[in-house]
């Protein structure tokens, strides 16, 4: 804690800079706002200025408060981890996700029942799927890795994190590029790339602020007192590394003027296509598999109270993962207007990727060898080790639907969509949620959750809501392809492409329904979270044991 | 630049360079020397300050 | 004490590895396209999309017809009998960004052009399920009223030049003039057409009294998959794909 001795304390560096960087972003955006014509770039050029004016208030009034935080800290004194911008990640994912699962469940009732579309601009189905996208891949995923990547890389490196309003301003910062993004969707402003929408200015904005978390993160890593980089590390920094340079060349773009909310992408046709498809199947490869596996490899050990199964492995683990993963991308376009030799290549490799993948899945539920008995007990563990279920479930899959003759029925179907799901609810969302339950009573200072009954729940009515999405999407799936490609007696097509539609109706609500089951999940998980934020326990039966004790065997 | 240099190029170098990136990272991970490294650098989610 | 600068080098060393095996993946796969000739076929007909039609384009993108149209007939005995002759990568070489599409809730659209009247992409547009009643599409009725903006028409072309695609000065001088040409058929449209060849030159949604983004997206939607003359194309060969 600060001395009360320690006089006026001073500016850190990083204060200057950011709050110098911000009054020239509040100029420029002023300036922009007050040149365009653009009604798109109007309103965010106001919340660009907007954004800037608060940032800038926000340091003065740090300084002038003269917070415990400016002070540094000796180099002897025990590690005063950065722990509130990871509370504000916390908080942030929750929220995140909550609005991108409801807007996912509301385009698939769109779906299932197209008047919900209301005829307008705002909120139909075209411009509230990449909001949903975004919100759950970037907004939610996103927050959760800030969140848990700053705790670990503290942890493991016991160190803190550098700066003082550096991570802030990446938290912040990234907090404007969703709000950004997102009213950008609404309004039409789009560059038409799946998983890779925002427009330039919000591209640009984001580089920035990715920089500096790539920064603050070597910065711990630069820090550490301890001699190894824990290999959560290496994949957290294999993300943010790999991220950038996918975010930067995918989008490469002119825009039309320096007041227009408009741009041409640099690249065209094929090769834009292959661009697109390197970036975004590497968005699922480092973005939700190597940033989440990173949780993976802090959270199971942690949570189980032993070290992961085998380091060894977790290493080739890394290393494969990443070599493969960046060469599997032409599988999004198997006979297409795409080189037969790209998308050999990308089969072979995605194919491939199964080794890895299932290395990496072996390690995690390995890792509870000895300790299989607190699946039973602790439904937190229970989560992220079904998650890991999910993970390999989804990354056998994904080797299938990748081989060309597989894919010839499942591409353009609801069986990616399935699959996709599979991966983003039972793995990606899962492991989020099992870190979350971890992370919360942490850095709150709680013994326990508020109730392990309430996670119980959660994870019943959400697994629920899981099986049947993806069931419904595998049927879905495979029935429109094969009725697609139906031929009757006399060789000609069968059926119309509408009947193929008419066909689907069903499995649209049956989605829609499990949406509903996974929201509700992860409105439980909200409720739960925030009673255990306020320090409240419900009083339970010991039927769950309480899991914020290690078992003395286990600790060895 | 004709397609036929480029696959033959690739279906032999290409070999030889995934094949060499794999050896590589086994055998880090397997070296014997390093398994002291590895088996301390797995404790340390599970160390308490 | 731990010798920091060693360790420093050591996370520096770890990102110099990643950086190099994730950029020889993408690196390998992607340059050869741009290099290759054989990626994009040599084709008869392929031109610049015209003003209008770049403007229909535009408004394609924004409302996310993407997200559940494709642009890309793969090479397939069903889709080819469904669709058309498959998509070739020249078809799509003035595209930025591509649209080939990743779901099909709905039918392709690479071959949409000419396959139905005017009237029936605004009424479908206007109201979907008075045209396919088991359709699932959202309806797009605010088209109709909504006057296209095209005051900055010239700037798009000026920075799809940038990007590669082949306007002309003539072609940027005279975008303005060109896409209100191309929705009035009583007027002159020789010049649109020597500049734009089979460009479509009608009152696309039957409203004479302005410029709407109706027009401009029918005008895109309907010359989608026409442009290419396949009776000069030759598929045979070793320079196929």
């Amino acid at each position: 804690m600060t001395r009360e001795t320690t006089a006026k304390a001073k500016m850190p560096l990083d204060g200057w800079v950011i709050a110098a960087a911000l009054v020239i972003g509040t100029f420029y955006a002023t300036l922009t706002a007050a040149r365009t014509e653009d009604p798109v770039m109007s309103v965010h050029a106001y919340i660009f200025a907007g954004a800037f004016l608060l940032g800038i208030f926000g340091i003065i009034k740090a300084y002038f408060d003269n917070s415990e935080s400016l002070t540094s800290q000796s180099a002897d004194a025990p590690i005063e981890y950065d722990l509130k911008v990871i509370k504000a990640g916390v908080i942030a994912s929750v929220f995140w996700g909550i609005v991108g699962f409801l807007a996912g469940d509301t385009i698939a009732f769109q779906l299932a029942y197209p008047d919900l579309n209301f005829d307008t601009s705002f909120i139909n189905f075209g411009r509230l799927r990449p909001l949903h996208t975004s919100a759950v891949i970037f907004a939610f995923g996103g927050n959760v890795l800030l969140a848990t990547s700053f705790y670990v890389v503290q942890r493991t490196c016991k160190a803190r994190l550098p700066g003082v309003f550096s991570s802030w301003f990446v938290f912040w910062g990234y907090q404007l590029f969703i709000v950004i993004a997102a009213t950008g969707y609404l309004m039409g402003a789009t560059q038409g790339k799946e998983y890779a929408e925002p427009e330039w200015y919000t591209d640009i904005w984001l580089t920035i602020v990715w920089v500096v978390y790539l920064l603050v993160f070597l910065g711990t890593l630069w820090k550490r007192r301890e001699p190894h980089i824990y290999v959560a590390n290496w994949f957290y920094l294999a993300f943010i590394v790999t991220v950038a340079m996918l975010h930067i060349v995918n989008n490469l773009t002119v825009p039309v003027s320096w007041t227009s909310s408009k741009s041409y992408i640099l690249f065209a046709g094929v090769q834009d296509a292959l661009t697109q498809w390197w970036y975004g199947h590497n968005a699922v490869g480092f973005f939700l598999t190597a940033g989440f596996l990173a949780i993976m490899y802090y959270f199971v050990p942690k949570r189980a109270n032993r070290p992961v199964y085998s380091y060894r492995l977790s290493i080739v683990h890394f290393w494969s993962l990443i070599f493969m993963y960046i060469w599997a991308g032409p599988h999004h376009l198997h006979y297409t207007a795409l080189p037969d030799w790209a998308q050999t290549l990308g089969m072979t490799f995605s194919i491939m990727l199964w080794m890895p993948s299932w290395g990496g899945m072996i390690n995690g539920l390995m890792t509870l060898s000895g300790a299989w008995d607190k699946l039973r007990t602790d439904p937190v563990l229970r989560m992220l080790v079904v998650s890991i279920a999910f993970y390999g479930m989804s990354t056998f899959e994904g080797p299938v639907m990748s081989i060309k003759a597989v894919n010839s029925l499942s591409h353009y179907t609801d069986w990616t969509v399935g699959h996709v799901h599979s991966g983003a609810l039972g793995w990606v969302a899962y492991v989020s949620f099992g870190a979350l339950y971890c992370l919360v009573p942490w850095l709150w200072n709680r013994t326990q959750l508020y109730s392990l009954k309430l996670v119980s729940y959660h994870f019943w009515i959400s697994t629920f809501g899981i099986l049947l999405y993806i069931t419904s999407m595998w049927v879905s799936g495979i029935l429109q392809g094969l009725m697609w490609r139906a031929y009757d007696d006399l060789g000609f097509l069968e059926y119309s492409f509408v009947e193929t539609v008419e066909a689907m109706n069903p499995f649209y609500w049956i989605r829609a329904i499990g949406g509903a089951f996974f929201v509700i999940g992860s409105l439980i998980m909200a409720y739960n979270l925030w009673r255990t934020a306020r320090g409240d326990v419900r009083t339970e039966s010991r039927s769950l044991a309480p899991e914020a004790v290690p078992s003395p065997i286990a600790a060895e | 630049m004709e397609y036929n240099e480029i696959s033959t190029f690739s279906q032999t170098w290409g070999l030889v360079y995934l094949v060499v990136m794999f050896l590589g990272g086994v055998i880090y991970a397997l070296w014997p020397k390093n398994k002291s490294k590895f088996d301390h650098a797995a404790q340390i989610p599970l160390e308490d300050d | 004490m731990i010798k920091h600068d060693v360790f420093e080098k050591n996370s520096i060393v770890l990102l110099i590895g990643i950086l190099i095996v994730v950029s020889i993946g993408g690196l390998i796969e992607i340059a050869p396209l741009f290099f290759l000739e054989s990626t994009i076929e040599k084709v008869k007909g392929m031109r610049p999309y015209s003003p209008l039609e770049l403007a229909g384009r535009n408004i394609y993108i924004r409302e996310g017809c993407y997200n559940c149209h494709s642009q890309m007939i793969r090479s397939l005995r069903d889709e080819v009998e469904r669709y058309g002759p498959y998509s070739l990568a020249a078809e799509s070489m003035y595209d930025h960004p591509f649209q080939w599409g990743s779901k099909r809730t709905g039918p392709d659209l690479a071959r949409v052009g000419g396959k139905y009247s005017d009237e029936w992409h605004k009424e479908h547009m206007v109201n979907p399920r008075g045209i396919v009643p088991e359709s699932v599409m959202p309806g797009y009725p605010f088209l109709l009223d909504t006057p296209l903006r095209f005051n900055d028409i010239k700037e798009h072309l000026e920075a799809n030049r940038m990007v590669g695609v082949p306007y002309t000065d003539e072609m940027i001088d005279l975008a303005e003039e060109d896409l209100r040409a191309q929705v009035d058929p009583d007027g002159d449209t020789d010049g649109l057409l020597a500049r734009y060849p089979k460009a479509q030159v009608r009152n696309f949604d039957d409203n004479a009294k302005v410029i709407t983004e109706m027009d401009a997206l029918i005008a895109y939607l309907q010359m989608l998959g026409t442009l290419v003359d396949f009776s000069a194309y030759k598929a045979e060969g070793p320079e196929l794909r």
